[in-house]
């Protein structure tokens, strides 16, 4: 308290040099904190645009083998069937949360009454495709175990689609559509997400299976892996993945392009990589400018202990110890670089809420799909703690070399300038 | 003075005390000082620009380490002493009075009496309260509250005097204490010293104007290093400029 009030004295009778240190240190801060809420806009807006997805899904689909194997050529069509969802349940119950067999029969007609859409896609799935992509069903129910063992002729339609099917606001749950020629039931309706504007009709897969005569062969193969944490796990579970569907489809267990997998968990390991390297930089800018604040800092305190050479000869010769000169000297670039830090911190925190305000949550219209920019562009409060700990720490920093300049003059020298 | 042996108890012991500033051409400044003085005595240091006055009492004051010799203060033996020490011991007893008056400008004239304090940890309301006495002794109450840029140099070396009085240290040192005042401010100057003195402080005081020299009652000369003669000045007042007036 003592030591603040002796601070007071020199801070005042150095207005100017104070402000020009303190401009330094608030524009560092300030810079560090936008640049803070700017990338986390950024990051935000990835986590937002990819929601919907199932991240650890992995998708498999038919391809064709590469190599010869087991006295066929190579060249081969794999289509893969029911047994593939079978043999992941039966033998990866512990790397695996669910699957789900795809099949889907597009540039359908549905209509209802006189309204008709054209180009639907009618994708046969399984009750656990809910949980796996997201769906969430908003109206009605999800199509279950029954209408799959059934091949009932349900449907889930979005309420984007019903709209256009129902255009004066009839509800369609419960309504009888006329899809190619057959009569669907709709017993559920989802939520549109702006990031799918196809016009997708789900119903069981095995009701595509028997309607389109495509026996038991599916398109894709979808599972949502469980504890596949790292890079090896990951290639592990592709590997015996491959190889399980080899013995069933009978191609090579190496053939890499028999069937193509997918694994959004890597790409997503791959994102949050970006987003972790893309906050680290910004990190690394914020802490640029600061320390040039900070280097501002010390020059100004560095001239301003040259000038008070005098200053610190009289009170060694009153009595201060070199410590006394030191604390008051760091003590001193602390309260600087913090009230103005603060300042800058503040600053940087109000534009960060003015940019959320006016371009946050603001969507760009890509023609059919919509893109949000720029979500929560704000910093939260631990980077208000860390920049605080940094000012202080660079303060500190700041005030040193100085200080130790200050403490090592000798009261005669001082005294004789 | 000399018949009573109980005040004869010495405050300054200073014995072949040799100073050289290194420097490309090394300066031997202080070439053997032997010095005796004793409690409650008013002593002056005399002599030529250069002859080596301030270098001694910068030494007294502990402000500078010497080369050779032995320096006692109140019996304390002063030699190569940490930077901690050494500002402890000019914090308590030592008070110093300069040519250039020496105070902080952003201070005012109560915080710059005050400040030796803060280095012993009293409380803020406590110094101040210690320094407004001082400067009710100085005659300065009333002006507690200016900056030194708004004092007459007379006014600043009675603030500087107030700040070497409030640690109550064993002795005062002053170099060149009037040099920068006129004839009637350095009258001022004196009689405050020599009222501390009727109250038994220790004073050293360098000058070179004789007039302030007669006023004390020792005064050292010193030429080329070396103490040339101590003068006793029984009786200060028969100075020969007379009582209360400095030959300027
Ligand atoms: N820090 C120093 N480094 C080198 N030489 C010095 C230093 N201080 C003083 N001197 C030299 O030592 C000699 C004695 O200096 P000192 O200041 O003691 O003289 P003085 O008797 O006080 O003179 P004055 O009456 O002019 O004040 C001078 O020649 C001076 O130039
Ligand atoms: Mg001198």
């Amino acid at each position: 308290m003592d030591l603040l009030y002796e601070i007071w004295g020199s801070v005042m009778r150095n207005k100017m040099r104070t402000l020009a240190t303190g401009i330094a240190v608030a524009s560092g801060l300030f810079l560090l904190i936008v640049l803070q809420g700017a990338g986390n806009g950024i990051i935000h807006t990835f986590d937002r645009n990819r929601g919907g997805f199932s991240f650890d899904a992995i998708h498999v689909w038919g391809g064709w083998t590469s190599r010869a194997y087991d006295g066929m050529e190579r060249g081969r069509r794999i289509v893969l069937d029911n047994r593939a969802e079978d043999m992941v349940n039966l033998r990866f119950p512990a790397e695996t949360k669910g699957v789900t067999s795809i099949i889907s029969q597009s540039g359908l007609t549905v209509s209802y009454g006189t309204e008709y859409l054209a180009s639907v896609e009618l994708e046969g799935i399984h009750p656990r495709y809910a949980d796996m992509a997201s769906l969430k069903i908003v109206r009605g129910r999800m199509i279950h175990d029954l209408d799959v063992a059934e091949r009932r002729k349900v449907i889930l339609l979005s309420e984007k689609r019903e709209k256009e099917l129902s255009p004066r606001g009839k509800s369609l749950l419960n309504e009888y559509l006329l899809l190619d020629g057959k009569y669907f039931l709709v017993v559920g309706l989802y939520e549109d997400d702006q990031m799918s504007s196809q016009t997708t009709l789900y119903t069981p897969y095995t009701t595509v299976q028997t309607l389109y005569g495509r026996g038991t062969a599916i398109d894709e193969l979808m599972i949502s892996g469980k504890g596949l944490d790292t890079e090896q796990k990951n290639e592990l579970f592709e590997t015996r993945l491959r190889q399980g569907l080899g013995k069933i489809h009978t191609f090579h267990p190496e053939d890499q392009s028999a069937v193509w997998i997918w694994n959004q968990a890597r790409d997503n390991e791959q994102m949050n990589r970006a987003s972790s390297i893309l906050q680290i930089s910004l990190w690394i800018l914020g802490m640029l400018t600061l320390i040039s604040g900070v280097v501002g800092v010390s020059n100004i305190m560095l001239i301003s202990v040259k000038e008070r050479t005098r200053e610190f000869g009289i009170r060694k010769a009153l009595g201060a110890t070199p410590w006394n000169i030191i604390r008051m000297i760091i003590f001193e670039s602390i309260v600087i670089t913090g009230t103005f830090g603060y300042v800058g911190m503040f600053a940087g925190v109000a534009f960060c809420s003015y940019m959320d305000a006016s371009v946050g949550n603001r969507t760009l219209d890509i023609g059919v799909d919509k893109l949000q920019y720029f979500v929560d562009p704000t910093v939260d409060i631990s980077t208000c703690l860390w920049a605080t700990l940094v000012m202080i720490v660079s303060g500190a920093v700041a005030g040193f070399f100085p200080a130790h300049k200050a403490s090592s003059v000798k009261p005669i020298e001082a005294l004789r300038a | 003075m000399y018949f009573c042996p109980y005040i004869d108890i010495s405050m300054i012991k200073l014995s072949g005390i040799h100073k050289t500033y290194e420097g490309v051409q090394p300066l031997h400044v202080l070439k053997g000082i032997d010095l005796h003085i004793k409690k409650g005595e008013f002593v002056a240091i005399m002599g030529a620009s250069g002859s080596g006055k301030s270098t001694l009492l910068n030494i007294l004051g502990i402000l500078d380490d010497y080369d050779e010799g032995e320096y006692l203060l109140d019996e304390t033996p002063i030699r190569h002493l940490k930077e901690k020490k050494a500002a402890y011991y000019r914090n308590r007893m030592i008070g110093f009075i300069f040519q250039s008056f020496n105070l902080i400008a952003f201070k005012d004239a109560m915080e710059n009496v005050a400040l030796p304090l803060f280095y012993q940890g009293v409380s803020r309301r406590k110094r101040n309260e210690l320094a407004m006495q001082y400067l009710e002794k100085v005659g300065l109450r009333d002006w507690a509250h200016h900056y030194p840029n708004e004092l007459s140099g007379g006014q600043k070396q009675r603030v500087a005097i107030a700040r070497a009085l409030i640690t109550q240290p064993r002795i005062i040192l002053a170099d060149e204490p009037t040099g920068a005042l006129d004839s009637r401010t350095s009258v001022e100057v004196m009689e405050l010293l020599k009222a501390l003195h009727r109250q038994g402080m220790t004073i050293v005081v360098v000058t070179h104007e004789s007039g302030v020299a007669y006023q004390t009652q020792k005064i050292v000369h010193i030429k080329d290093g070396l103490i040339e003669r101590i003068e006793d000045n029984v009786d200060p007042s028969a100075s020969p400029f007379g009582n209360g007036s400095v030959m300027k």
